[in-house]
Protein backbone atom coordinates (compact mmCIF):
# COMPACT_ATOMS: atom_id res chain seq x y z
CA UNK A 1 0.00 0.00 0.00
CA UNK A 2 1.28 3.33 -1.02
CA UNK A 3 2.20 5.15 2.29
CA UNK A 4 -0.34 7.66 3.32
CA UNK A 5 -0.01 10.86 3.62
CA UNK A 6 -1.24 12.64 6.64
CA UNK A 7 -4.07 14.71 5.63
CA UNK A 8 -5.44 17.71 7.73
CA UNK A 9 -1.99 18.21 9.88
CA UNK A 10 -2.00 21.62 11.02
CA UNK A 11 0.51 23.83 12.62
CA UNK A 12 1.32 22.96 16.11
CA UNK A 13 -0.65 25.01 18.76
CA UNK A 14 0.42 24.33 22.55
CA UNK A 15 -3.11 25.14 24.32
CA UNK A 16 -4.64 22.68 22.47
CA UNK A 17 -4.67 18.32 23.59
CA UNK A 18 -1.85 16.68 21.97
CA UNK A 19 -0.74 12.73 21.34
CA UNK A 20 1.49 10.54 19.62
CA UNK A 21 -0.50 9.21 16.38
CA UNK A 22 -1.60 5.62 16.83
CA UNK A 23 0.26 4.74 14.20
CA UNK A 24 3.92 6.02 15.16
CA UNK A 25 6.25 3.84 17.59
CA UNK A 26 9.24 5.32 19.77
CA UNK A 27 12.09 3.72 20.52
CA UNK A 28 14.19 5.32 23.55
CA UNK A 29 18.12 5.71 22.52
CA UNK A 30 21.16 7.44 24.22
CA UNK A 31 20.87 10.73 22.14
CA UNK A 32 16.30 10.56 22.58
CA UNK A 33 14.44 8.40 20.54
CA UNK A 34 14.10 7.47 17.10
CA UNK A 35 10.38 7.38 16.35
CA UNK A 36 8.97 5.90 13.42
CA UNK A 37 5.35 6.29 11.62
CA UNK A 38 4.38 3.10 9.62
CA UNK A 39 1.97 4.50 8.02
CA UNK A 40 3.92 7.20 5.78
CA UNK A 41 7.24 4.96 6.58
CA UNK A 42 9.25 7.95 7.78
CA UNK A 43 11.68 8.29 10.67
CA UNK A 44 12.23 11.03 13.03
CA UNK A 45 15.11 11.46 15.47
CA UNK A 46 14.43 13.02 19.21
CA UNK A 47 17.24 14.32 20.11
CA UNK A 48 16.82 15.44 23.54
CA UNK A 49 15.76 12.98 26.45
CA UNK A 50 13.40 15.87 27.31
CA UNK A 51 11.26 16.26 24.32
CA UNK A 52 11.10 11.79 24.46
CA UNK A 53 9.54 12.62 27.29
CA UNK A 54 7.76 15.75 25.92
CA UNK A 55 6.24 13.51 23.56
CA UNK A 56 5.54 10.05 25.53
CA UNK A 57 3.43 12.58 27.97
CA UNK A 58 1.34 14.59 25.17
CA UNK A 59 -1.81 12.15 25.53
CA UNK A 60 -1.83 12.12 29.40
CA UNK A 61 -1.43 16.02 29.60
CA UNK A 62 -4.20 18.61 29.23
CA UNK A 63 -2.19 20.76 26.68
CA UNK A 64 1.03 20.31 24.49
CA UNK A 65 2.31 23.50 26.89
CA UNK A 66 1.50 21.41 29.74
CA UNK A 67 3.11 18.19 28.79
CA UNK A 68 6.84 20.21 28.19
CA UNK A 69 6.16 22.12 31.65
CA UNK A 70 5.70 18.42 33.04
CA UNK A 71 8.91 17.19 31.34
CA UNK A 72 10.64 20.03 33.15
CA UNK A 73 11.23 22.52 30.02
CA UNK A 74 12.73 25.41 30.98
CA UNK A 75 10.29 28.71 30.26
CA UNK A 76 13.06 30.01 28.41
CA UNK A 77 13.44 26.61 26.46
CA UNK A 78 9.63 26.99 25.71
CA UNK A 79 10.02 27.82 22.00
CA UNK A 80 12.42 25.23 21.36
CA UNK A 81 10.13 22.55 21.95
CA UNK A 82 7.65 24.48 20.22
CA UNK A 83 9.38 24.34 17.25
CA UNK A 84 10.54 20.65 17.70
CA UNK A 85 6.47 19.69 18.25
CA UNK A 86 5.17 21.79 15.12
CA UNK A 87 7.83 19.28 13.01
CA UNK A 88 6.32 16.83 14.64
CA UNK A 89 2.86 17.57 13.66
CA UNK A 90 3.71 18.55 10.41
CA UNK A 91 4.83 15.27 9.79
CA UNK A 92 1.94 13.42 11.09
CA UNK A 93 4.04 12.21 14.42
CA UNK A 94 1.78 13.84 16.77
CA UNK A 95 -1.93 14.82 16.33
CA UNK A 96 -4.43 16.50 17.74
CA UNK A 97 -6.46 15.15 20.36
CA UNK A 98 -10.26 15.82 20.66
CA UNK A 99 -11.07 16.45 24.27
CA UNK A 100 -12.44 14.13 26.16
CA UNK B 1 19.72 23.22 18.35
CA UNK B 2 17.49 21.78 16.55
CA UNK B 3 15.42 19.08 18.32
CA UNK B 4 14.12 17.38 15.96
CA UNK B 5 15.16 15.70 12.43
CA UNK B 6 12.31 14.21 10.17
CA UNK B 7 13.81 11.44 8.01
CA UNK B 8 12.29 8.94 5.59
CA UNK B 9 14.55 5.62 6.24
CA UNK B 10 13.86 3.76 3.28
CA UNK B 11 15.02 6.73 1.34
CA UNK B 12 18.01 7.74 4.12
CA UNK B 13 16.80 10.87 2.47
CA UNK B 14 15.44 13.97 4.90
CA UNK B 15 11.69 15.37 4.52
CA UNK B 16 12.17 18.46 6.48
CA UNK B 17 15.82 19.71 7.25
CA UNK B 18 19.30 17.80 7.26
CA UNK B 19 20.25 15.66 9.73
CA UNK B 20 23.95 17.36 10.32
CA UNK B 21 24.41 18.58 13.50
CA UNK B 22 27.74 16.33 14.03
CA UNK B 23 26.22 15.45 17.58
CA UNK B 24 23.42 12.96 15.74
CA UNK B 25 26.46 11.90 13.43
CA UNK B 26 28.46 11.16 16.23
CA UNK B 27 25.80 9.25 18.36
CA UNK B 28 25.66 6.90 14.89
CA UNK B 29 28.91 6.85 14.99
CA UNK B 30 28.62 5.35 18.41
CA UNK B 31 26.00 2.61 17.21
CA UNK B 32 22.49 2.45 18.72
CA UNK B 33 20.50 0.03 20.77
CA UNK B 34 19.23 -1.46 17.71
CA UNK B 35 19.99 -0.90 13.99
CA UNK B 36 17.85 2.04 11.78
CA UNK B 37 18.17 -0.64 8.95
CA UNK B 38 18.82 -3.96 9.04
CA UNK B 39 18.93 -6.33 5.59
CA UNK B 40 17.42 -9.80 6.05
CA UNK B 41 18.43 -12.06 3.55
CA UNK B 42 15.86 -14.93 3.63
CA UNK B 43 17.66 -17.30 1.33
CA UNK B 44 20.62 -17.56 -0.86
CA UNK B 45 18.38 -19.33 -3.61
CA UNK B 46 17.65 -17.70 -6.77
CA UNK B 47 16.56 -18.27 -10.20
CA UNK B 48 18.48 -15.70 -11.52
CA UNK B 49 22.22 -15.19 -11.54
CA UNK B 50 23.32 -10.90 -11.88
CA UNK B 51 26.95 -11.22 -12.74
CA UNK B 52 27.09 -8.45 -9.30
CA UNK B 53 25.21 -10.66 -7.05
CA UNK B 54 26.68 -8.95 -3.34
CA UNK B 55 25.33 -12.27 -2.20
CA UNK B 56 26.86 -14.71 -4.31
CA UNK B 57 23.84 -16.30 -4.40
CA UNK B 58 22.22 -19.03 -6.26
CA UNK B 59 21.73 -22.50 -4.55
CA UNK B 60 20.07 -22.46 -1.13
CA UNK B 61 22.14 -23.14 1.67
CA UNK B 62 20.88 -26.55 3.80
CA UNK B 63 21.45 -24.62 6.78
CA UNK B 64 19.31 -21.73 6.01
CA UNK B 65 16.89 -20.19 8.80
CA UNK B 66 13.71 -22.62 9.23
CA UNK B 67 10.43 -20.80 9.52
CA UNK B 68 10.51 -21.11 13.18
CA UNK B 69 13.79 -19.95 13.75
CA UNK B 70 12.69 -17.02 11.23
CA UNK B 71 9.83 -16.41 13.71
CA UNK B 72 11.97 -16.49 16.85
CA UNK B 73 14.52 -13.97 15.27
CA UNK B 74 11.02 -11.76 14.39
CA UNK B 75 10.15 -11.79 17.69
CA UNK B 76 13.81 -10.50 18.70
CA UNK B 77 13.39 -7.62 16.27
CA UNK B 78 10.04 -6.68 18.16
CA UNK B 79 11.69 -6.79 21.26
CA UNK B 80 14.39 -4.45 20.01
CA UNK B 81 11.73 -2.26 18.19
CA UNK B 82 13.39 -3.01 15.14
CA UNK B 83 10.32 -0.76 12.47
CA UNK B 84 10.95 -2.33 9.47
CA UNK B 85 13.13 -4.66 7.81
CA UNK B 86 14.38 -4.90 4.21
CA UNK B 87 14.34 -8.48 2.99
CA UNK B 88 16.34 -9.26 0.19
CA UNK B 89 18.20 -12.79 -0.65
CA UNK B 90 18.66 -14.52 -3.69
CA UNK B 91 15.43 -13.86 -4.45
CA UNK B 92 13.33 -14.02 -1.25
CA UNK B 93 9.60 -15.35 -2.74
CA UNK B 94 11.27 -18.52 -4.15
CA UNK B 95 10.89 -19.42 -0.04
CA UNK B 96 7.76 -21.60 0.87
CA UNK B 97 7.23 -19.70 3.45
CA UNK B 98 7.79 -16.58 2.52
CA UNK B 99 3.99 -14.71 2.83
CA UNK B 100 3.44 -16.80 6.07
CA UNK B 101 7.15 -14.58 7.59
CA UNK B 102 6.15 -11.73 6.05
CA UNK B 103 2.72 -11.49 7.57
CA UNK B 104 4.46 -12.69 10.84
CA UNK B 105 6.71 -9.61 10.40
CA UNK B 106 3.69 -7.31 9.58
CA UNK B 107 1.77 -9.11 12.62
CA UNK B 108 4.39 -7.93 15.22
CA UNK B 109 5.17 -4.94 14.01
CA UNK B 110 7.76 -5.19 12.12
CA UNK B 111 7.34 -3.21 8.52
CA UNK B 112 8.81 -5.01 5.98
CA UNK B 113 10.37 -4.07 2.62
CA UNK B 114 11.21 -6.49 0.33
CA UNK B 115 13.52 -6.97 -3.08
CA UNK B 116 12.18 -8.95 -5.75
CA UNK B 117 13.10 -9.59 -9.36
CA UNK B 118 9.54 -10.02 -10.20
CA UNK B 119 9.22 -13.33 -11.12
CA UNK B 120 6.84 -13.98 -8.70
CA UNK B 121 4.56 -10.99 -8.76
CA UNK B 122 1.54 -12.27 -10.10
CA UNK B 123 -1.50 -10.12 -10.67
CA UNK B 124 -2.81 -12.08 -7.24
CA UNK B 125 0.26 -11.05 -5.20
CA UNK B 126 0.68 -7.39 -6.64
CA UNK B 127 -3.25 -7.63 -5.53
CA UNK B 128 -2.72 -8.44 -1.86
CA UNK B 129 0.52 -6.40 -1.58
CA UNK B 130 -1.60 -3.03 -2.75
CA UNK B 131 -3.71 -3.87 0.24
CA UNK B 132 -1.46 -4.15 2.88
CA UNK B 133 -0.21 -1.44 5.08
CA UNK B 134 2.86 -2.52 6.55
CA UNK B 135 4.49 -3.85 3.00
CA UNK B 136 6.79 -2.23 0.14
CA UNK B 137 8.04 -3.56 -2.44
CA UNK B 138 11.46 -2.77 -4.41
CA UNK B 139 11.50 -4.15 -7.99
CA UNK B 140 15.12 -4.83 -9.42
CA UNK B 141 16.03 -3.51 -12.91
CA UNK B 142 19.65 -2.77 -14.64
CA UNK B 143 18.83 -1.66 -17.49
CA UNK B 144 16.39 0.51 -18.88
CA UNK B 145 16.23 -1.56 -22.19
CA UNK B 146 16.66 -4.99 -22.06
CA UNK B 147 19.94 -5.48 -23.80
CA UNK B 148 21.49 -3.18 -21.08
CA UNK B 149 19.73 -4.57 -18.28
CA UNK B 150 19.58 -8.73 -19.12
CA UNK B 151 23.26 -8.59 -20.05
CA UNK B 152 23.74 -8.06 -16.11
CA UNK B 153 20.88 -9.88 -14.67
CA UNK B 154 20.39 -12.55 -17.42
CA UNK B 155 17.88 -12.81 -20.56
CA UNK B 156 14.18 -12.50 -19.96
CA UNK B 157 14.53 -10.52 -16.54
CA UNK B 158 14.01 -7.28 -18.26
CA UNK B 159 10.37 -8.88 -19.64
CA UNK B 160 9.89 -10.25 -15.98
CA UNK B 161 10.55 -6.93 -14.57
CA UNK B 162 8.31 -4.77 -16.47
CA UNK B 163 5.81 -7.28 -16.20
CA UNK B 164 5.93 -6.82 -12.39
CA UNK B 165 6.04 -3.22 -12.53
CA UNK B 166 2.61 -3.59 -14.93
CA UNK B 167 1.21 -5.69 -12.38
CA UNK B 168 1.52 -3.66 -9.39
CA UNK B 169 0.22 -0.87 -11.32
CA UNK B 170 -2.74 -2.08 -12.41
CA UNK B 171 -3.45 -2.97 -8.72
CA UNK B 172 -3.19 0.22 -7.81
CA UNK B 173 0.21 0.15 -5.64
CA UNK B 174 1.87 3.94 -5.71
CA UNK B 175 5.27 4.31 -4.61
CA UNK B 176 6.35 0.95 -4.72
CA UNK B 177 10.55 1.32 -6.02
CA UNK B 178 11.63 0.56 -8.87
CA UNK B 179 15.90 -0.12 -7.80
CA UNK B 180 18.56 0.38 -9.75
CA UNK B 181 22.12 0.13 -9.60
CA UNK B 182 24.02 2.22 -11.45
CA UNK B 183 27.21 0.55 -13.47
CA UNK B 184 29.22 2.07 -16.51
CA UNK B 185 26.25 0.65 -19.21
CA UNK B 186 23.27 2.09 -17.79
CA UNK B 187 24.60 5.49 -16.09
CA UNK B 188 23.57 6.88 -19.69
CA UNK B 189 20.08 5.68 -18.80
CA UNK B 190 18.97 7.87 -15.70
CA UNK B 191 16.31 9.97 -17.60
CA UNK B 192 14.95 6.31 -18.75
CA UNK B 193 14.97 4.85 -15.88
CA UNK B 194 13.74 7.61 -14.26
CA UNK B 195 10.84 7.67 -17.01
CA UNK B 196 9.95 4.12 -16.37
CA UNK B 197 9.38 4.13 -12.45
CA UNK B 198 6.78 7.55 -13.16
CA UNK B 199 4.96 5.42 -15.90
CA UNK B 200 4.55 2.80 -12.90
CA UNK B 201 3.76 5.57 -10.22
CA UNK B 202 6.81 3.71 -8.72
CA UNK B 203 9.40 5.78 -6.92
CA UNK B 204 13.31 5.46 -8.33
CA UNK B 205 15.82 4.25 -6.30
CA UNK B 206 19.47 4.05 -7.32
CA UNK B 207 22.20 2.41 -5.45
CA UNK B 208 26.43 2.04 -6.01
CA UNK B 209 27.82 -0.99 -7.31
CA UNK B 210 30.06 -2.76 -4.91
CA UNK B 211 32.33 -5.01 -5.69
CA UNK B 212 31.31 -7.65 -3.50
CA UNK B 213 30.59 -11.10 -4.10
CA UNK B 214 30.40 -12.05 -7.40
CA UNK B 215 30.49 -7.94 -8.01
CA UNK B 216 34.39 -8.32 -7.78
CA UNK B 217 34.73 -10.58 -10.75
CA UNK B 218 33.05 -8.22 -12.77
CA UNK B 219 33.41 -4.23 -11.09
CA UNK B 220 36.30 -3.45 -13.20
CA UNK B 221 34.34 -3.81 -16.09
CA UNK B 222 31.21 -2.48 -14.48
CA UNK B 223 31.90 0.47 -12.46
CA UNK B 224 30.84 4.20 -13.46
CA UNK B 225 33.90 5.93 -14.66
CA UNK B 226 35.54 9.19 -13.12
CA UNK B 227 33.48 11.21 -15.87
CA UNK B 228 30.35 9.62 -15.12
CA UNK B 229 30.65 9.70 -11.48
CA UNK B 230 30.45 13.32 -12.33
CA UNK B 231 27.32 13.21 -14.04
CA UNK B 232 25.47 10.89 -12.00
CA UNK B 233 26.43 13.40 -8.96
CA UNK B 234 24.79 16.52 -11.07
CA UNK B 235 21.90 14.47 -11.83
CA UNK B 236 21.34 13.22 -8.38
CA UNK B 237 21.73 16.56 -7.02
CA UNK B 238 19.46 18.03 -9.78
CA UNK B 239 16.57 15.41 -8.97
CA UNK B 240 17.04 15.95 -4.74
CA UNK B 241 13.72 14.19 -3.03
CA UNK B 242 12.09 12.43 -6.23
CA UNK B 243 15.19 9.96 -6.08
CA UNK B 244 16.05 7.36 -3.42
CA UNK B 245 19.51 6.18 -2.62
CA UNK B 246 19.72 4.30 0.25
CA UNK B 247 22.40 6.87 1.41
CA UNK B 248 24.37 5.09 -1.22
CA UNK B 249 26.91 7.85 -2.78
CA UNK B 250 28.11 9.37 -0.02
CA UNK B 251 31.44 8.86 -1.46
CA UNK B 252 30.32 11.53 -4.11
CA UNK B 253 30.00 14.61 -1.15
CA UNK B 254 33.56 14.98 -2.17
CA UNK B 255 32.38 16.82 -5.05
CA UNK B 256 31.32 19.70 -3.04
CA UNK B 257 27.80 19.71 -2.13
CA UNK B 258 26.78 16.71 -0.35
CA UNK B 259 23.95 14.47 -1.13
CA UNK B 260 20.59 14.68 1.35
CA UNK B 261 21.04 11.67 3.68
CA UNK B 262 23.15 10.55 6.22
CA UNK B 263 26.55 10.42 4.90
CA UNK B 264 28.55 7.84 6.71
CA UNK B 265 29.01 4.47 6.84
CA UNK B 266 26.98 3.14 8.68
CA UNK B 267 27.74 -0.83 9.21
CA UNK B 268 28.15 -2.19 12.51
CA UNK B 269 26.57 1.08 13.95
CA UNK B 270 23.05 1.60 12.70
CA UNK B 271 23.18 -0.66 9.58
CA UNK B 272 23.69 -4.81 9.77
CA UNK B 273 22.92 -7.95 8.01
CA UNK B 274 21.31 -10.92 8.76
CA UNK B 275 22.15 -13.86 6.58
CA UNK B 276 19.72 -16.78 5.23
CA UNK B 277 22.26 -18.94 7.59
CA UNK B 278 21.88 -16.63 10.49
CA UNK B 279 25.14 -15.02 10.30
CA UNK B 280 24.99 -11.11 11.38
CA UNK B 281 27.25 -8.86 9.09
CA UNK B 282 28.26 -5.22 9.74
CA UNK B 283 26.72 -4.22 6.17
CA UNK B 284 25.05 -6.31 3.17
CA UNK B 285 28.10 -5.61 1.06
CA UNK B 286 30.39 -7.37 3.09
CA UNK B 287 29.58 -11.11 4.07
CA UNK B 288 33.06 -12.05 4.67
CA UNK B 289 34.82 -13.10 7.89
CA UNK B 290 36.34 -10.26 8.79
CA UNK B 291 33.04 -8.33 9.52
CA UNK B 292 31.17 -11.43 10.54
CA UNK B 293 29.98 -10.45 13.95
CA UNK B 294 28.19 -13.65 15.60
CA UNK B 295 24.93 -15.65 14.59
CA UNK B 296 21.40 -15.24 15.24
CA UNK B 297 21.33 -19.08 16.59
CA UNK B 298 24.00 -18.10 19.26
CA UNK B 299 23.35 -17.78 23.09
CA UNK B 300 21.72 -14.02 23.40
CA UNK B 301 20.54 -14.02 20.22
CA UNK B 302 20.64 -11.20 17.13
CA UNK B 303 20.74 -8.73 20.46
CA UNK B 304 23.87 -9.71 22.22
CA UNK B 305 25.53 -9.93 18.33
CA UNK B 306 24.47 -6.29 18.25
CA UNK B 307 24.95 -4.75 21.51
CA UNK B 308 28.37 -6.34 22.62
CA UNK B 309 30.23 -8.29 19.67
CA UNK B 310 33.54 -7.67 19.11
CA UNK B 311 33.45 -6.75 15.68
CA UNK B 312 30.51 -3.87 16.17
CA UNK B 313 32.13 -3.04 19.58
CA UNK B 314 35.42 -1.81 17.24
CA UNK B 315 33.44 -0.27 14.53
CA UNK B 316 32.10 2.29 16.97
CA UNK B 317 34.56 3.28 18.33
CA UNK B 318 35.32 6.76 16.71
CA UNK B 319 36.73 6.37 13.07
CA UNK B 320 40.88 8.76 13.04
CA UNK B 321 40.37 9.14 9.45
CA UNK B 322 43.61 7.53 8.79
CA UNK B 323 45.27 8.45 5.45
CA UNK B 324 42.70 10.56 4.68
CA UNK B 325 42.33 12.99 7.92
CA UNK B 326 44.63 15.22 6.04
CA UNK B 327 42.05 15.99 3.07
CA UNK B 328 39.44 18.54 2.68
CA UNK B 329 37.04 16.48 2.12
CA UNK B 330 36.94 13.81 4.54
CA UNK B 331 34.20 15.62 6.63
CA UNK B 332 32.01 15.25 3.31
CA UNK B 333 32.59 11.80 2.29
CA UNK B 334 34.07 10.02 5.87
CA UNK B 335 36.66 7.95 3.70
CA UNK B 336 34.08 6.29 1.34
CA UNK B 337 33.03 2.59 1.43
CA UNK B 338 34.29 0.14 3.82
CA UNK B 339 33.54 -2.67 1.68
CA UNK B 340 34.38 -1.05 -1.44
CA UNK B 341 37.69 -0.41 -0.15
CA UNK B 342 37.88 -3.99 1.46
CA UNK B 343 37.15 -6.33 -1.91
CA UNK B 344 39.51 -3.99 -4.15
CA UNK B 345 42.08 -4.72 -1.51
CA UNK B 346 43.03 -0.60 -0.27
CA UNK B 347 43.41 -0.26 3.62
CA UNK B 348 40.21 0.67 5.39
CA UNK B 349 41.39 3.66 6.76
CA UNK B 350 42.36 5.21 3.06
CA UNK B 351 40.43 6.54 0.82
CA UNK B 352 37.54 4.69 -1.53
CA UNK B 353 38.43 3.37 -4.80
CA UNK B 354 35.86 5.36 -6.76
CA UNK B 355 37.52 8.34 -4.65
CA UNK B 356 36.23 11.36 -6.17
CA UNK B 357 39.34 13.59 -5.87
CA UNK B 358 41.24 9.95 -7.74
CA UNK B 359 43.10 9.41 -4.27
CA UNK B 360 41.90 5.72 -5.04
CA UNK B 361 43.10 5.17 -8.06
CA UNK B 362 46.34 5.29 -7.67
CA UNK B 363 46.25 2.82 -4.88
CA UNK B 364 44.26 0.19 -6.46
CA UNK B 365 47.33 0.01 -9.27
CA UNK B 366 49.63 -0.40 -6.35
CA UNK B 367 47.46 -3.36 -5.45
CA UNK B 368 47.93 -4.72 -8.72
CA UNK B 369 47.61 -8.10 -9.20
CA UNK B 370 47.65 -9.62 -5.45
CA UNK B 371 45.16 -12.03 -4.63
CA UNK B 372 42.40 -9.87 -3.58
CA UNK B 373 39.72 -10.78 -0.68
CA UNK B 374 36.92 -12.09 -1.96
CA UNK B 375 33.06 -12.48 0.18
CA UNK B 376 32.89 -15.95 2.15
CA UNK B 377 30.12 -18.49 0.87
CA UNK B 378 29.92 -18.62 -2.65
CA UNK B 379 26.18 -20.20 -3.60
CA UNK B 380 26.49 -19.48 -7.64
CA UNK B 381 24.89 -22.43 -9.50
CA UNK B 382 28.30 -22.04 -11.84
CA UNK B 383 31.28 -19.80 -10.27
CA UNK B 384 32.40 -17.14 -12.52
CA UNK B 385 35.30 -17.73 -10.27
CA UNK B 386 35.54 -21.47 -11.42
CA UNK B 387 39.10 -21.38 -13.44
CA UNK B 388 38.59 -23.83 -16.30
CA UNK B 389 40.29 -27.30 -15.07
CA UNK B 390 39.31 -25.65 -11.46
CA UNK B 391 37.55 -27.97 -8.88
CA UNK B 392 33.86 -28.59 -9.55
CA UNK B 393 32.06 -26.66 -7.36
CA UNK B 394 28.82 -26.63 -8.11
CA UNK B 395 28.14 -29.84 -6.57
CA UNK B 396 26.23 -30.58 -3.00
CA UNK B 397 30.15 -31.17 -1.52
CA UNK B 398 30.97 -27.99 -2.75
CA UNK B 399 32.48 -25.76 0.33
CA UNK B 400 32.96 -21.95 0.67
CA UNK B 401 37.21 -23.09 1.37
CA UNK B 402 37.90 -24.33 -2.31
CA UNK B 403 36.38 -21.05 -3.68
CA UNK B 404 38.40 -19.56 -1.40
CA UNK B 405 42.09 -21.08 -2.17
CA UNK B 406 40.87 -20.00 -6.36
CA UNK B 407 42.48 -16.16 -7.41
CA UNK B 408 39.47 -13.78 -7.11
CA UNK B 409 39.44 -12.84 -10.73
CA UNK B 410 39.86 -14.33 -14.23
CA UNK B 411 43.15 -12.43 -16.11
CA UNK B 412 40.31 -11.90 -18.42
CA UNK B 413 36.77 -11.58 -18.65
CA UNK B 414 35.95 -15.63 -19.64
CA UNK B 415 33.44 -16.53 -22.17
CA UNK B 416 31.03 -17.56 -19.59
CA UNK B 417 30.93 -14.07 -18.42
CA UNK B 418 27.52 -12.87 -19.94
CA UNK B 419 29.81 -9.29 -20.21
CA UNK B 420 32.65 -10.84 -22.24
CA UNK B 421 31.28 -9.85 -25.48
CA UNK B 422 29.30 -6.53 -24.11
CA UNK B 423 30.18 -3.13 -25.58
CA UNK B 424 28.45 -0.34 -24.02
CA UNK B 425 29.13 2.07 -26.73
CA UNK B 426 26.86 0.05 -28.93
CA UNK B 427 23.53 0.48 -27.14
CA UNK B 428 22.86 4.38 -26.42
CA UNK B 429 19.58 5.84 -24.99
Amino acid sequence: MPPTVPTGTTSFDSSLPWALHPQVSLRPESFGALAYHFGTRRLSFLKSPTLLAVVSSLAAQPTGRDACTAAGVAPDDLPNYERALTTLAESGMICERRAP
Amino acid sequence: MTLVTTERPTTGRPTTERPTTERLVDQFQLGLDAPICLTWELTYACNLACVHCLSSSGRRDPRELSTAECKTLIDEFERMQIFYVNIGGGEPTIRRDFWELVDYATDHHVGVKFSTNGSRITPEVAERLASSDYVDVQISLDGATSDVNDAIRGIGSFDTAIRALERMAAAGFVGFKLSVVVTRQNVSQLDAFKALADKYQAQLRLTRLRPSGRGADVWDELHPTADQQRTLYAWLLAHGEQVLTGDSFFHLAGYGESLPGLNLCGAGRVVCLVDPVGDVYACPFAIHDEFLAGNVRSPGGFDRVWKSSDLFTDLRRPDTGGACRSCGSYDACRGGCMAAKFFTGLPLDGPDPECVLGNGEALLAAVGDTVLPQSSPDHSRTSPRTAPGGPDLSGPSATPVAVALLPRRPDRACDENPLAAFDPHSHPH
